[in-house]
């Protein structure tokens, strides 16, 4: 579905991916795990070509992405949705709108074909009858719930994560962790997530790659990653201080 | 001999950064251009920046183009009884706000108010990730967000400056006439005889190229924001600073080329 070949990116001095390999499968849920700073952000900023890399191809479904100009690139764009660390929702627009957005920019339909999606969409994250509210309004969940509303709003092929569960209590982690679950199967949707909840990457990825000093360091199922021999993913899954990872 | 060096390297250096910043301006006016013309054009978010940055600002600019023309009027009666002529106290205030000072006092305190706004919500909007979701959902930014407040900017302007320009006359007749007691028939015959419309014109001209400065700049310094709250802080601060000084820099040059 996507593969990732030999990505550098540097920003000035600072190299931050430095010859990515990657293949993500379609239809599940490949999550990459790595250090904060350690540039899985950067890298889902290039899946989606909000970051143009130094080096290397992103092919998604076989189109190098890299190469494309902007007109293009938001063709391909509508094969996704990503829900952001905060949400990012639109302040200045209702929970309705905010997951009407995409439907009115792109979609052909009537209002109340979008109005009918959107409630589905927001059942769908278990919150329905929230379409009035304003996003000042809504707790860290419920905005990353509304988040994830807005990214399958138009029915999309992938859908990136980018730290679902950060900043939430256990109990409405699981629930995100859940809700990622569910939509990735109801919807047959290829998910890539990003994060370092370890819990949480056990619970929802197909498949975990690790990502640490700009490479791709182990890769496989949650029980190869569980088994690895790799001192960076052994000392990264136990939470150790000891070990290769240095601590800066 | 290092002290030279030096300062040599900072004022190379600041110049390069300037010379390169200007050129990202222009480079966001072109884009604006080609957005603005290609279709669909959505009319309902121009008419919201229209009344942010026009409806909303009315009251603002009546209070300052009021005590603008008073303390015009008693100040340049003051000067001009010395010669006896405190007969051309309105038209001196009528050309001086319809040239000078209704366009750019209305340009500043609308820099001050929605150019700051620009740069605030603009830049709030980019340390969120809120212009990249729109980017992720293939909707483009400039023609999303600037677009629509650069339009309302160059259209409203001039609005304003007719309004400032008329409670301004309306100040000096107050004072003139009212406090200093100036003849109504001559302040106002004076200035009919001395005020033509392409002064009125010209400052209107000059107040559209304001707004096009103000929101340029305020738009470009809050796209271009990083590092969290304290970037929006400074985004805000620099747009109003730059586009304060590039409106007074501006007007001298439009003043000479247009009188």
């Amino acid at each position: 579905m996507i593969q990732i070949i030999d990505i550098h990116k540097s920003f000035g001095r600072q190299k931050v991916l430095d010859g990515v390999d990657l293949d993500i499968e379609a239809g599940k849920t490949t999550v990459i795990i790595g250090r904060s700073g350690g540039g899985k952000s950067v890298l889902l900023k290039h899946i989606i070509g909000l970051l143009k890399p130094d080096r290397g191809q992103i092919l998604v479904e076989g189109v190098d992405i890299t190469k494309l100009n902007d007109r293009d690139l938001n063709e391909i764009r509508k094969k996704f949705g990503m829900l952001f660390q905060e949400a990012a929702l639109f302040d200045s627009m209702t929970v309705g709108d905010n997951v009407a957005f995409p439907l009115r920019e792109h979609a052909r339909m009537s209002e109340a074909e979008i109005r009918e999606i959107v409630a589905d969409r927001l059942r769908a994250v278990g919150l329905s009858g929230v379409e009035a509210k304003m996003p000042s309004e809504l707790s860290g969940g419920m905005r990353k719930r509304v988040g994830l509303a807005r990214a399958i709003a138009m029915r999309p092929r992938i859908v990136l994560f980018d730290e679902p569960t950060t900043g939430l209590d256990p109990v409405m982690t699981e629930a995100i962790n859940q809700l990622i679950i569910d939509t990735q199967r109801n919807y047959d949707l290829t998910c890539v997530v990003i994060s370092h909840d370890i819990q949480s990457i056990f619970r929802i990825g197909h498949r975990i790659a690790m990502l640490y000093e700009g490479k791709i360091v182990a890769s496989g199922t949650p029980d190869e990653i569980r088994a690895s021999q790799n001192p960076v993913v052994r000392q990264f899954l136990s939470g150790s201080i000891e070990g290769p990872i240095k601590i800066i | 001999m290092n002290f030279v060096l030096g300062a040599v390297d900072y004022v190379g250096r600041a110049v390069l950064h300037s010379v390169e910043e200007a050129g990202r301006i222009f480079q966001l006016f072109l884009s604006v251009l080609a957005w603005l013309v290609r279709p669909p054009l959505r009319l309902r978010p121009i008419f919201k920046q229209m009344e942010f940055v026009g409806v909303r600002s009315i009251f603002v600019v009546v209070l300052t183009g009021t005590f603008t023309g008073m303390v015009l009027a008693l100040q340049t009666y003051h000067g001009f009884r010395m010669f006896s002529a405190e007969s051309m106290v309105g038209a001196t205030v009528a050309l001086s706000m319809t040239r000078e000072l209704g366009p750019v006092l209305t340009a500043l305190m609308v820099t001050a108010r929605a150019g700051s706004a620009m740069a605030a919500e603009l830049g709030t909007m980019r340390v969120t990730e809120q212009i990249d979701a729109l980017y992720v959902m293939a909707a483009n930014p400039v023609k999303y967000l600037i677009v629509p407040r650069m339009v309302a900017s160059v259209v409203m302007l001039p609005f304003l400056t007719i309004v400032s320009d008329f409670v301004g006359v309306v100040g000096g007749y107050f004072v003139g006439v009212h406090l200093l007691r100036i003849n109504s028939g001559i302040f106002m015959k004076n200035i009919t005889k001395i005020v033509e419309l392409d002064d009125i014109f010209n400052g209107l001209i000059k107040a559209a190229f304001f707004g096009l400065i103000l929101s340029l700049i305020g738009c470009y310094k809050g796209f271009n924001t990083t590092g969290g709250a304290e970037g929006v802080g400074r985004a805000t601060t620099e747009a109003v600073v730059l586009a304060s000084v590039m409106i007074l820099i501006s007007d001298y040059f439009l003043t000479a080329l247009m009188f």
